[in-house]
């Protein structure tokens, strides 16, 4: 045995920032605790038949991104009991808000709020892409590994993302 | 497949990495909250706290079986724990609670009210040898000592101080642990991981309780 998995604390301090943001960003900060929770004692639990040379941020990152997704889907059951959840995402398009602030030059927290809404409702794909990218700072090819698609999948899904956001958020 | 010069970043994407920056102190506070429910759910397989003491900062480490650990200041602390994550498991947390009992207890010795240690100990960082010399040494009352060669002969080995010497010199739990009771038959300190000067200090605080 050479190469070793650090001990867990060690784990946990050097990934809780990343992977607090991309929940925060995913699925708001009132929801951001559970999932937070939920994705260490998952990642916790299979620790120790993780493979020592792991990429420990890409692996924690897909667990919280399985999490962040229960949750969306959680969340879209309870707005309509008896429908698609993929259907309301659709059907639900952000309102741009009142008018000035919505545009993305500006730093206002409400226009920050108002952009992240816009991603959390995103179709997963696209959700999980456009987080993955500028929350995780992940490149293309991890991208595609950690929701499982090609990587050309995962840039057009990150493509699409930003154009929807663009069109939802930018005046 | 070329890629294409830099283009501009588009004022969506400028927003979207400023926007990820928030909120970051949360996520300590987070972590805080997931370590006390790892511990009060028994998830980790090795808890460990630092504690204070007469010597500075100690390292200490449990399992669900006990103390597994006690390091002193000087010790690096991530090898330690390196060393528990290979030799035990990885699923290693910092949390209070489960190493309340040894925090009470070596505050009691060191303010010199406690003159043996009820909690319960873990020998999975010792050999068999190893095992037989220290238990011989935990056999040691407060107060007493014993030489080398009567560790080794209580050991079952009674050519064997030299490896005794090794093994008390190896203690992964000093001090609990009391290997320095243990000296050199002329009545010399010999020696100690922790330092002579710590081990006289120990030697001089049972002597005078």
């Amino acid at each position: 045995m050479s190469a070793r998995l650090p001990p867990f604390q060690r784990f946990l301090d050097e990934q809780r920032d990343v992977v607090w943001r991309l929940l925060v960003s995913s699925v708001g900060s009132s929801d951001a605790e559970d999932c937070f929770q939920e994705t260490f004692i998952a990642a916790l639990r299979a620790y120790p038949k993780l493979r020592p040379n792991s990429n420990l941020r890409a692996w924690v990152l897909t667990i919280a991104q399985r999490k962040a997704l229960d949750t969306h889907r959680a969340r879209a059951r309870r707005a309509l009991p008896v429908g698609d959840p993929t259907g309301v995402e659709a059907s639900n398009p952000i309102s741009p808000g009142s008018g000035a602030s919505a545009n993305a030059s500006e730093h206002t927290p409400a226009h920050d709020e108002l952009l992240w809404a816009a991603v959390g409702e995103l179709p997963e794909r696209q959700r999980s892409a456009v987080v993955l990218r500028f929350v995780a700072d992940m490149r293309h090819r991890e991208i595609a590994e950690s929701i499982g698609c090609s990587e050309e999948a995962a840039r057009s899904s990150l493509r699409e993302g930003l154009n929807k956001l663009r069109k939802v958020v930018e005046v | 497949m070329k890629r294409q010069a830099p283009r501009k970043r588009t004022s969506i994407e400028v927003a979207l990495r400023r926007s990820r920056d928030h909120s970051t102190s949360d996520a300590a506070a987070a972590a805080q909250r997931l370590s006390g429910r790892i511990a009060a759910e028994h998830l980790a397989d090795v808890s460990y706290a630092a504690l204070d003491s007469p010597f500075g900062k100690l390292t200490v480490a449990a399992t669900e079986r006990g103390l597994v650990r006690l390091a002193f200041p000087e010790e690096d602390t991530d090898l330690v724990l390196d060393r528990l994550a290979s030799r035990i498991s990885p699923r290693i947390v910092e949390a209070q609670a489960p190493l309340e009992t040894i925090r009470r207890e070596l505050d009691e010795y060191f303010a010199g009210r406690r003159r043996h240690f009820e909690l319960a100990l873990d020998w999975s960082l010792v050999g068999p040898f190893g095992r037989r010399v220290l238990r011989a040494a935990a056999e040691i009352p407060y107060g007493g000592v014993l030489s080398y060669t009567q560790v080794a002969t209580a050991a079952g080995s009674p050519r064997g101080s030299r490896a005794a010497g090794n093994a008390l010199g190896s203690n992964p739990i000093p001090i609990v642990v009391p290997c320095h009771r243990v000296l050199r038959s002329g009545g010399a300190l010999g020696g100690y991981a922790g330092g002579l000067e710590r081990k006289r200090w120990l030697l001089e605080l049972e002597r005078v309780a």
